[in-house]
């Protein structure tokens, strides 16, 4: 049961329940394990991201940074624990999925245009097949969010037209025209050319500004310190440590959070 | 008769009788395309299934009809059939045999198409909350047909001139006509002359159609480098044919 349908069906009052609804964490995940056969992508994985909050998650590569985020949208199904998102439970119900889903943005990444339609057909498909808008307003809404990551005047190209980073900001635009309360970045810049890496950093700092709550797996640890409330550490799918930015970078806990950041930091 | 006569090859091609054969192989050839594309649909789909029933039955099919002849399928529907009580007509029996048979083949183009559409575009569209209906109808299936093309091009060329072997159970299409104009007349290398004509400018008829297809469904991968040059200009000339 939702938390979300539990609070208004007791009939609170509607400040108090605001107020709980604020209360209620924008991802809960508790004991999540997933396993891939014999391999355990998550080990018993606690995490709760508060509303408005924004979470770098790092680690080596296949710690199951990834696989946590997947599972916050059930791209990937989680196969022991309990994961809330915003108060609903994702029980593998079609109707608590779709919930979820709603309430989430992902961008992945290999961006994941659609190549067949246009900029804007991309942006404008979701709101008009799933929140039954009129072309007028998705495209309204569409253009909206595409100069926001400023690219309008790409609208009317396909997504092979444009550069690595112009394809990312789309797909960080077409995400945002569901209107998605969690956005969730996995390695968005990963696979782009460096000279591309900071429009679409840019892009979600401001984001990120506007108290859009993220999740973010990413190698960027410059965009980790300058944005993020806490790091999250994985490492052989479990959460080693978490803590604030400069805390992690200083005085990381674990030895292996000290070699990691050893690697990467030159 | 120790000569080629081109007057009686000519003739042959504009013969009423040969031409009505033609539209016959049009028919079958059409009739067992969308038949086959419909039925080789539903058994991709069985195939792509996760119920092993169903993608079971999908296999045999598809392993049955691929490791037989077309031409003993034919003849055990018409001649076959009837020992149990299960009678056709003849141009139906032609028309079962060739979609039983397409169907097969068109099936394993389907499900290659849909499995060269990669993961992250069905990711996409599940993170957008787009319904299985939507993800199928507008993300898959467009990137998919755009990748069964070349192959489907192949295996209807392949189709039309394998609705010849219908001439063996008396359909009278364009060979079974030929044949029987040739026994008619002794000329055989004129008649089968007129008919390679025809084959010949049916499959191109179908290359043609087959490159315009291509070129539609490719335009927003094949277009990407010319739209990149063309759009500026154009917009430019639209403005000076106004002024």
């Amino acid at each position: 049961m939702s938390e979300i349908s539990m609070n208004t069906a007791s009939g609170v009052e509607g400040a108090t329940a605001q107020s709980q609804l604020r209360d209620v964490p924008a991802v809960r995940m508790e004991a999540v394990y997933k396993h891939y056969g014999d391999f355990t992508a998550l080990d018993q994985v606690d995490l709760k991201v508060a509303k408005g909050e924004k979470i770098v998650v790092c680690g080596p590569s296949g710690s199951g940074k990834s696989t946590l985020i997947r599972c916050i949208n059930h791209i990937e199904k989680h196969d022991e624990g309990l994961i809330y998102v915003n108060g609903v439970e994702l029980d593998h119900q079609r109707k608590n999925i779709d919930a979820v889903r709603r309430d989430t943005g992902m961008v992945f990444q290999s961006f994941n245009l659609f190549p067949h339609m246009t900029v804007l057909e991309n942006c404008i498909l979701a709101p008009m097949t799933v929140n039954g808008m009129s072309e007028a307003e998705a495209k309204d809404l569409a253009m909206h969010f595409l100069t926001k990551v400023r690219i309008p005047d790409q609208a009317e190209k396909f997504p092979g037209q444009l550069s690595g980073g112009q394809q990312q900001r789309v797909a960080i635009a077409r995400a945002l025209c569901m209107r998605p309360k969690i956005m969730l970045f996995d390695e968005p810049t990963s696979a782009l050319d460096p000279e591309m890496v900071k429009e679409v950093l840019e892009t979600m700092k401001k984001l990120a500004e506007e108290g859009m709550t993220m999740l973010c797996v990413t190698h960027e640890m410059g965009f980790a310190r300058e944005v993020a409330d806490r790091i999250v550490f994985m490492n052989e799918g479990k959460v080693v440590e978490q803590a604030a930015p400069e805390e992690f970078f200083q005085h990381p806990k674990s030895e292996r959070a000290r070699t990691f950041l050893d690697q990467i930091i030159h | 008769m120790s000569h080629f006569s081109p007057t009686a090859a000519v003739n042959y091609f504009f013969n009423y009788f040969l031409m009505k054969g033609v539209l016959v192989t049009i028919g079958l050839t059409v009739a067992a395309v969308i038949g086959g594309l419909i039925l080789g649909m539903g058994i991709a789909l069985m195939r792509m299934s996760s119920n092993p029933v169903l993608s079971g039955f999908s296999r045999f099919y598809i392993w049955f009809f691929r490791g037989t002849p077309l031409l003993i399928q034919l003849v055990v529907i018409y001649s076959g059939l009837p020992q149990l009580g299960i009678k056709f007509s003849v141009i139906t029996c032609a028309l079962v045999g060739l979609i039983l048979n397409e169907a097969a083949y068109l099936a394993e183009i389907v499900r290659s198409g849909f499995m060269a559409v990669s993961a992250g575009q069905r990711e996409a569209a599940w993170a957008l909350s787009l319904s299985p209906w939507v993800t199928f109808r507008r993300v898959t299936l467009p990137q998919a047909f755009r990748l069964m093309i070349p192959p489907l091009g192949n295996s209807i060329n392949s189709l039309l001139k394998a609705t010849s072997l219908a001439s063996v159970i008396s359909v009278e299409e364009l060979m079974r006509r030929s044949d029987m104009l040739m026994q008619e007349h002794f000329q055989i290398l004129e008649v089968y002359a007129a008919a390679t004509a025809y084959y010949l400018i049916l499959t191109s008829v179908w290359d043609a159609i087959q490159r315009r297809l291509e070129k539609h469904f490719g335009r927003s991968s094949a277009a990407k480098s010319r739209r990149i040059a063309a759009t500026a200009p154009v917009a430019q000339t639209s403005v000076e044919a106004r002024a």
